[in-house]
């Protein structure tokens, strides 16, 4: 293949400056080309003396991509080149800094880490829903747009289930980073999404702690230890670290997949609430398990075989969270009952399902004794009012006031970054605007008319 | 005789048609293989053929070879001899013989796709119905399209595969079909009770 350098032409695409020399791929910006995203072309080194393990990421990464409908959270890919003649891959130019760069400054504050970690995770969520497992989490794969949301990058390890694994045919040996890969990964097991969770967890340890949970293995062996040894609780090391964010992380880094969460969502919603993270042992933990817990942990690693993955697709149910807007115009005790009466019936059918009281109030108008804190707290107090009744165990129930002008986009947003089942609301003025507007269902409860 | 002439019409509209080793034995040749319900079944069709009909079975190769696309009822190998491809080996050895950059057949009733890099031997996929797969030339390719007439993985629903050769994909599907009317087909000819039932659970 001829040498390429800014300026060269690959199939009517004009190369600019290079933005990336790796050891898979080389990465051109695109030059000269007006459209709605700006494009970067990547070259996987495919050259006499490369590794066919190029070749092979390289159509694993085009097809996976090529798979994925849009979104933020991955590369739009655009055009791609024969493998065997020029082969490329264009796509999206993702904006942002990547995320080596707060590695960087790590240790980081807790409410940093919490929404790095709540962006990661719903990024993640949406790769997962759409049945792909990046298997190749670690901070140089990840970057955060400017706006919010995080992207992830490099899909030349993922695995989409409802496609040929050409990377499991080709090699048999652990494939991917070593520092944050989740101990099935060693066992070779590439259809686990939870296998993402673990790596995530390790990312957010090393975000927060500055450290690597372990370590930086150079043999399979050292690889395999976290099959038995734990990582030093990350409060052993910032002692100042909330009990919540070591609850999430050493969740995530459950050698048991079973033991993690869910699914990412579950994460997101954990990480947007820390108040309500349900606390286990975990939380407080303050060393590592002890010599005889390793020992035993060391015997059974020894036949160590990966727990079955979870059904594919869609598959992945978060946990249903449903809403309760207690925003509209109707205040009245029947009102309030037609809605415990709504909500009671969704929860018995579903046992896991969580119920998020949610108010809207307008910002404040900046009077001297009606401080934001208070008036939330007003709000809160009526919302815990209105859901007493229920007598839902906490871990089922949370509160939140939303402040906004918007109500309807307010409730929206939350909708949408929770992962929203149904919303449920009384028939206030928004209400219409809601139901068309809403990623969910939206049911408008009604107080019985007398009579 | 239905389905025969539909075939034949295909076929008359430029289709690519390849025996089957049901075919073959209602021609009359000599055939491994068969279970008892089969010849019954064989035996049934074989005097309501008529000599166009007769002819344009005889007529029929065991392969065909369009571009770098090998079409063949059963391994690839030897296909006179239908063999099953059941697994990497068989898809193997098949592929090897074909020497396409994928090979279409049917035979096995279950829908699968092998395929083969560097390594030895061929890797199977259980194909998801309805999702398009890239198939690079990098790799050779062996696409088991499932039974139009028969399906077996307790799945009523007819199999088939589009591939998108300008693209370089293919997809496999499943449509359903009036099964139970078949079935009372079976039965009101008096052919054996299982062949109705198996095409009423799918198996």
């Amino acid at each position: 293949m001829q040498r390429l350098e800014p300026g060269a032409e690959v199939d009517g695409f004009r190369l600019g400056e290079c933005v990336h020399v790796g050891s898979m791929a080389s990465i051109y910006r695109l030059a000269g080309r007006a459209g709605p995203l700006p494009l970067v072309m990547k070259i996987p080194r495919l050259g006499a003396g490369e590794r066919s393990a190029n070749v092979v990421s390289f159509e694993q990464c085009r097809m996976v991509l090529g798979a994925l409908a849009q979104s933020p959270h991955h590369p739009t890919l655009v055009a791609y080149g024969d493998v065997e003649t020029t082969p490329y891959l264009v796509m999206e130019h993702v904006q942002g800094a990547r995320l080596d760069e707060w590695l960087k400054r790590a240790p980081l504050a807790p409410q940093e880490v919490a929404r790095i970690g709540h962006a990661l995770a719903l990024a993640l969520h949406e790769i997962h829903r759409q049945d792909v497992i990046h298997l190749d989490i670690k901070a140089t794969n990840v970057i955060l747009r400017p706006s919010g949301p995080a992207t992830l990058i490099d899909f030349g390890l993922s695995c989409h289930r409802h496609l040929p694994d050409l990377l499991a045919a080709e090699f048999h040996s652990p494939v991917g980073n070593w520092v944050y890969m989740a101990p099935e990964q060693t066992a070779g097991e590439r259809n686990d999404p939870r296998s993402d969770l673990f790596a995530l967890g390790a990312l957010l340890y090393e975000l927060a702690t500055g450290r690597r949970p372990f370590g930086a293995p150079t043999t399979v062996a050292q690889l395999r230890r976290r099959l038995y040894r734990d990582a030093p609780p990350p409060r052993s090391i910032v002692p100042s670290m909330p009990a919540w964010l070591q609850e999430v992380i050493l969740r995530c880094l459950e050698v048991d997949p079973g033991e993690r969460y869910s699914s990412a969502a579950q994460i997101a919603f954990d990480l947007a609430n820390p108040g309500q993270v349900a606390l286990t042992e975990r939380a407080q933990r303050r060393a590592r398990a002890g010599v005889a817990r390793t020992a035993r942990r060391w015997l059974r690693a020894r036949n160590y075989l990966p727990s079955p993955p979870p059904a594919p697709a869609s598959a992945i149910t978060p946990l249903p969270v449903i809403v309760v807007a207690l925003a509209g115009d109707d205040t009245s005790e029947a009102f309030f009952e037609a809605m415990r009466a709504v909500t009671r019936r969704r929860l018995v059918a579903d046992g896991d399902c969580r119920v998020a009281c949610i108010t809207v109030v307008r910002p404040a108008a900046g009077l001297a004794d009606d401080t934001p804190t208070g008036r939330h707290i007003k709000q809160l107090v009526s919302l815990r009012r209105w859901a007493k009744p229920l007598a839902l165990p906490e871990e089922r129930v949370t509160y939140h006031v939303l402040e906004s002008d918007k109500p309807v986009a307010a409730l929206l947003d939350y909708a949408t970054v929770n992962e929203v089942e149904e919303i449920l609301l009384g028939p206030g003025r928004d209400a219409a605007e809601l139901v068309t507007q809403a990623p969910c269902t939206v049911t408008v409860v009604r107080a019985p008319t007398p009579g | 005789m239905a389905v025969l002439e539909l075939v034949q019409a295909h076929a008359a509209r430029g289709a690519i048609v390849v025996l089957g080793n049901h075919d073959a034995a209602a021609l009359g040749r000599v055939v491994p293989g068969l279970n008892g319900q089969a010849l019954a079944a064989i035996a049934w069709t074989r005097p309501r053929l008529a000599k166009r009909q007769l002819d344009f079975l005889e007529a029929l190769p065991t392969s065909v070879r369009e571009a770098d696309r090998l079409y063949v009822h059963a391994s690839a190998a030897v296909p006179e001899r239908w063999t099953y491809v059941t697994g990497p080996r068989q898809a193997t050895l098949s592929m090897q013989a074909a020497n396409a950059a994928i090979v279409f057949c049917g035979h096995v009733h279950e829908q699968r796709l092998y395929f083969m890099g560097e390594g030895r031997f061929a890797t199977p996929f259980r194909p998801v119905p309805g999702t398009p797969i890239p198939t690079g030339r990098q790799r050779r390719w062996l696409a088991i399209v499932g039974s139009a007439g028969q399906p077996r993985d307790r799945n009523t629903a007819a199999c088939y595969v589009l591939a998108d050769l300008a693209r370089e994909r293919i997809t496999f599907f499943r449509v359903p079909y009036d099964f139970e009317a078949a079935a009372q087909k079976i039965r009101t000819a008096g052919l054996p009770e299982r062949l109705a039932r198996r095409l009423e659970r799918g198996v």
